[in-house]
């Protein structure tokens, strides 16, 4: 299984960089996460996204989709992708630590 | 070190990654416009460039009259299982219709106005095809605003450039 370093603290991985063990992730991760693909910085909306994402992962056992993310947390589609432009449930997911939400819509 | 996605050249020039996909939507039945829309949606939602090119009954999926009213073709569609003389009963096509459309809701499908208002807030490019435009005598104002522009197949050539052309 591999493994990747954030806030000094060594964590699992799968092949595409997502969380295998949620539990394992702190919000201290997320900024340096967010660097690697390509996001600078995180503002209040960007948390907003990563804060729901987890609560998903937590009351769900899954990440929600790109739809339910428009749907129910708050931020618009079209403002979803300005603030993560290669795709949001995707790098939402990576950046707040769960895996990959699996869905098609 | 973590495990990207990194890109690498295969054969003929090709890359391990896709940046960019185009597809042509070119029927108007209800089976013929989702494997589209849902092509368009994935990809946008992996950080795939995407663009949409309606032609000919593909139109419908972007027509403002027609969009809310698309069918399942029951009649010469073995897939569905149904007897021919069955398919083309009066009625039949709106009751299949609306038995499925009731079923893609239940999984959060949305409906095709509200799909193809999604995508374009994804942005994703929608273009309509100008030969089969001309061909129905359609203007750009019976076209939904999500749509972009009316542009020729060469048009439609350079946009897809680079990535990939799906053809639906």
């Amino acid at each position: 299984m591999p493994t990747a370093t954030y806030a000094d603290a060594v964590v699992a991985v799968n092949d595409e960089g997502f969380f295998t063990e949620p539990d394992e992730w702190t919000p201290d991760m997320a900024a340096e996460i967010a660097r690697q693909v390509g996001i600078d910085e995180l503002t209040d909306r960007h948390w907003q996204v990563i804060t729901f994402m987890r609560k998903e992962y937590t009351e769900k056992g899954t990440g929600p989709t790109v739809r339910v993310l428009g749907k129910t947390s708050g931020v618009s589609i079209k403002e979803l992708y300005q603030l993560f432009p290669k795709g949001p449930a995707k790098l939402a997911a990576k950046i707040a630590g769960i895996p990959k939400p699996r869905g098609c819509i | 070190m973590t495990a990207e996605h990194t890109e690498s050249t295969g054969p003929a020039g090709t890359t391990g990654t896709i940046e960019k996909v185009s597809i042509i939507v070119s029927k108007g039945s209800l089976e013929g416009v989702y494997p589209a829309l849902i092509m368009a949606n994935g990809a946008r939602a992996e950080g795939i460039e995407a663009n949409l090119f309606f032609t000919f009954f593909g139109l419908d999926a972007i027509h403002k009259a027609r969009l809310e009213h698309i069918k399942l073709a029951t009649v010469g569609n073995p897939g569905l299982h149904l007897a021919t003389w069955a398919g083309g009963l009066p009625g039949m096509s709106s009751v299949m219709t609306h038995y499925l459309t009731h079923k893609m809701d239940k999984l959060d499908i949305p409906p095709i106005p509200e799909f193809i208002e999604m995508i374009a807030d994804t942005g994703a490019g929608l273009y309509a095809c100008k030969a089969s435009v001309d061909l129905f005598g359609l203007t750009k104002a019976d076209l939904v605003e999500q749509v972009k522009d009316i542009i020729t197949v060469g048009e439609f050539y350079e946009l897809a450039a680079g990535g990939q052309i799906i053809f639906t």
